[in-house]
């Protein structure tokens, strides 16, 4: 877990907030974003320009309601090196609705993706292979039709992928969508809670935002 | 108890509920029902109407960065706020806190390509601390607070509010509100445990500390707090460009100013010191030049308030977050009274190498044409280095900020992180109401100048007493320089055919006079300071003179030229 709050005292090694951690050549990795903000708008929009502005491209991103009212969480992959993905938590976490921002490698999350398949009945019907492959990958076919079957799975990327790319070798898709990753941490740790109650203590009555009239 | 007035009248009382009293504009359609608004409340909000809204911005950046206040514009929709747009940008690199106000056209219209309608959310995210639309009049209230709590706290910047036409025309039962706080917004950090009372160990370890002063100095109003920390432990220090102010120039521990065209000593000592103490300043390239051989001997504390400037472009060894104001105060009490003498006597040889090369021959030369460095020194002389100094962008900015002298805070205006051309006119103009019990000398080149140059219509209209240097070399100077340096001598349109400035300035009224002659300067100085109001000083100085010392693009600190070839 990397967190930008607590920034400072001597730190070195394999911290990640010092940036001095890459004294040693570091290459790319995989990180996972959790992002928290207030359900304002255009928020997503300010987020994504700090990605831009790095040059760093979005693998995948999800956008929902989190378990506390009124804020927002943001789930974004990228693939970057340690010292950028502090800084665009930082640079993200600045902006003023911003709650937090944490970057995560995929130890410290439990993960998961969805994916549809539309595929073509007749192609299954004729094709012992294509009901096999659906088995094996442990996929749900949750439509038939004279026309066209659904399918939906849950899981990794690699295993979606797999899924994909074994129905598709055997000429059965017809349309075929990933969601973006969603992840909740494996920490102990509650950080928005913390954060938020840290935060009320030294708040005042003022509204978040006007009241809706 | 409420009362039910417009959105528009709303505006007015929560700008004056957050003391607004002066502000910069230029009506158009989509913001006229506030300008109406207006019309009531002029007795008590003085709106200086200015040429263009570029020149709004720039002057409400003037206004606030001499004031320590929030500056505020008001501009109409469409062309109107994509002319702030520059100074937006400018404002953000150079931490102003600013609330620029714009017109839009009303909800019912948003998104169908209206007349006068631009995107301003989404163009002015970027480059703003927050961008709001204000789509009903009950919102008005509340985001106007919140519009100038997220502005001037922590590290200010500036805010825009887009204010839909429906929004100014709406009634609303108007009670004021009092943002001053944000869960998501944390504006004053907090520094980590033990991060105080490590830094003070490392400085008491330190041998040879150079402390790099920024413009969170000034902007804390900590400029006693950083006096007694450097005197306690006798730290020399460097002063960023927008941090020159912070520590009087005659400041005895003051090595003078970091950065490309800065002061030979505090840029060769970087790479000389064991450990660099960084106070408000962001290690902006113009500083470090190539990080790569940036200070790599020493070690790095960083006292700042933005923890996103930590170890974003020089990597550092201790963060220590917070109001600089606080922080600095918390670690002078835990230093240990100190003399570097031998450390600072280091710097004696480079500053008697720069002076007998650089200074000397810049502002007292013997014979030739009129030289910036001597106009700027005289200036400084003149006004007892008590002025405003307000330049603009080029030769005549580095000239002006390495010549002119300090002894109050708040005295340097120009602008660092953009480099904005035409920025000095009307930043000039905005400090004169920002401080107006102060002189205020601006230096201009005879490019900057004309970009702004309509802004000499407000200082007619207002006898806004700017003290205009213009410092004429028929070049455009520092690109000129780069060329004959970097580009073969290959003037590609930097040479400009320009336009009599005394014709001009006499046909808005303000009154001007031409120094050729050295023998003529100080006269004319003297002219220029007597005259009550504006002045225009045009200085024919040496067409093709060099700003150095220089850190070459891409070199490094302690090879600063001290001569073009």
């Amino acid at each position: 877990m990397d967190t930008n709050k607590n920034i400072g005292a001597a730190e070195c090694g394999d911290c990640n907030t010092c940036g001095k951690c890459d004294e040693k050549p570091q290459g790319e990795q995989f990180f996972t974003m959790i992002i928290y903000s207030e359900n304002f708008a255009g928020i997503l929009n300010q987020i994504t320009a700090v990605f831009t502005r790095r040059q760093v491209n979005i693998e995948s991103l999800n956008v929902c309601a989190s378990s506390t009212p009124g804020v927002h969480k943001y789930t974004i992959t990228c693939n970057c090196t340690r010292e950028m993905a502090v800084m665009l938590t930082r640079q993200i976490e600045k902006k003023i609705d911003i709650l937090q921002a944490h970057f995560f490698t995929d130890d410290q999350i439990y993960i998961i993706e969805v994916c549809l398949l539309k595929i073509s009945t007749p192609v299954m019907l004729q094709n012992r292979d294509v009901s096999r492959v659906v088995r094996t990958h442990a996929a749900r076919i949750v439509e038939v039709n004279p026309t066209y079957s659904i399918v939906e799975m849950k899981g990794t990327t690699e295993e979606i992928v797999s899924l994909y790319e074994s129905l598709n070798s055997l000429g059965a898709v017809l349309q075929y969508v990933r969601s973006g990753r969603i992840a909740v941490t494996k920490s102990h740790e509650e950080l928005l809670n913390k954060y938020l109650a840290e935060r009320a203590n030294k708040g005042t009555t003022q509204p978040l935002q006007p009241q809706r009239g | 108890m409420s009362e039910r007035i417009s959105g528009a009248e709303a505006l007015m009382r929560s700008l004056e509920h957050e003391g607004v009293d002066v502000m910069f504009g230029y009506p158009g359609g989509a913001i006229m029902p506030t300008y109406d608004a207006l019309y009531d409340h002029r007795d008590r909000l003085d709106h200086i109407l200015v040429r263009h809204e570029q020149g709004a911005v720039h002057a409400a950046q003037g206004y606030a960065r001499v004031s320590g206040k929030v500056g505020c514009a008001m501009v109409t929709s469409g062309p109107g706020a994509m002319n702030t747009i520059t100074g937006i940008a400018d404002a953000m690199m150079d931490s102003t806190p600013l609330v620029v106000i714009c017109g839009q056209v009303g909800t019912a219209q948003l998104g169908t390509d209206a007349f006068q309608e631009v995107d301003v959310i989404g163009v002015t995210q970027p480059i703003t601390k927050w961008a709001f639309q204000i789509r009903r009049a009950e919102d008005v209230a509340w985001a106007v607070s919140r519009a100038f709590f997220v502005a001037r706290s922590g590290r200010p910047g500036p805010v825009v509010l887009d204010f839909a036409k429906n929004a100014q025309t709406g009634m609303v039962d108007y009670e004021p509100a009092c943002v001053d706080y944000i869960r998501s917004y944390v504006p004053y950090p907090e520094p980590a445990p033990g991060a105080i009372e490590q830094a003070a160990k490392m400085i008491n370890n330190s041998v040879k500390p150079l402390v790099l002063v920024g413009q969170g100095v000034e902007l804390a109003g900590a400029r006693e707090e950083l006096i007694a920390f450097l005197e306690k432990a006798q730290l020399p220090a460097g002063c960023t460009l927008l941090g020159l102010s912070a520590l009087p120039s005659d400041h005895p521990l003051n090595m003078g100013m970091l950065g490309m065209h800065g002061n030979l000593g505090p840029n060769v000592m970087t790479n000389q010191c064991d450990l660099l103490i960084a106070v408000g300043m962001r290690f902006d390239d113009r500083v470090t030049s190539d990080v790569s051989t940036y200070a790599r001997q020493a070690k790095v504390i960083h006292f700042d308030i933005d923890p996103s400037e930590i170890g974003k472009n020089v990597k550092v060894d201790l963060a220590v977050l917070g109001d600089c104001k606080q922080t600095l105060a918390a670690v002078t009490k835990l230093i240990d009274k100190a003399t570097h003498n031998a450390w600072i006597e280091g710097f004696r040889p480079y500053e008697e190498k720069e002076r007998s090369k650089v200074i000397e021959p810049a502002i007292h030369p013997a014979e030739g044409p009129l030289l910036m460095g001597e106009v700027v020194n005289a200036v400084s002389e003149a006004t007892g280095h008590s002025a405003v100094l307000v330049t603009d962008v080029g030769q005549n900015q580095m000239f002006g900020c390495r010549y002119f002298k300090f002894t109050l805070a708040r005295s340097v205006l120009t602008s660092g992180g953009c480099g904005t051309m035409g920025f000095g006119l009307p930043a000039a103009i905005g400090a004169t109401f920002g401080a107006p019990g102060r002189r205020v000398c601006l230096f201009t080149g005879d490019g900057g100048l004309q970009m702004t140059i309509q802004e000499l219509g407000t200082i007619m209209e207002r006898k806004c007493p700017v003290k205009i240097i213009l410092l004429n070399n028929n070049f455009l100077g520092n690109v000129r320089q780069w060329q004959y340096m970097f580009f073969g001598k290959r003037y590609s349109f930097t040479p400009m055919l320009n336009p009599d400035y005394e014709g001009i300035a006499s046909a808005y009224g303000i009154p001007s006079r031409t120094v050729v002659e050295r023998a003529d300067l100080a006269d004319a100085i003297r002219e220029m300071l007597d005259t009550d109001g504006p002045f225009l000083l045009q200085c024919a100085v040496k067409e093709e003179d060099n700003i150095l010392p220089m850190t070459p693009p891409g070199g490094c600190v302690e090879n600063m030229l001290l001569e073009v070839e």
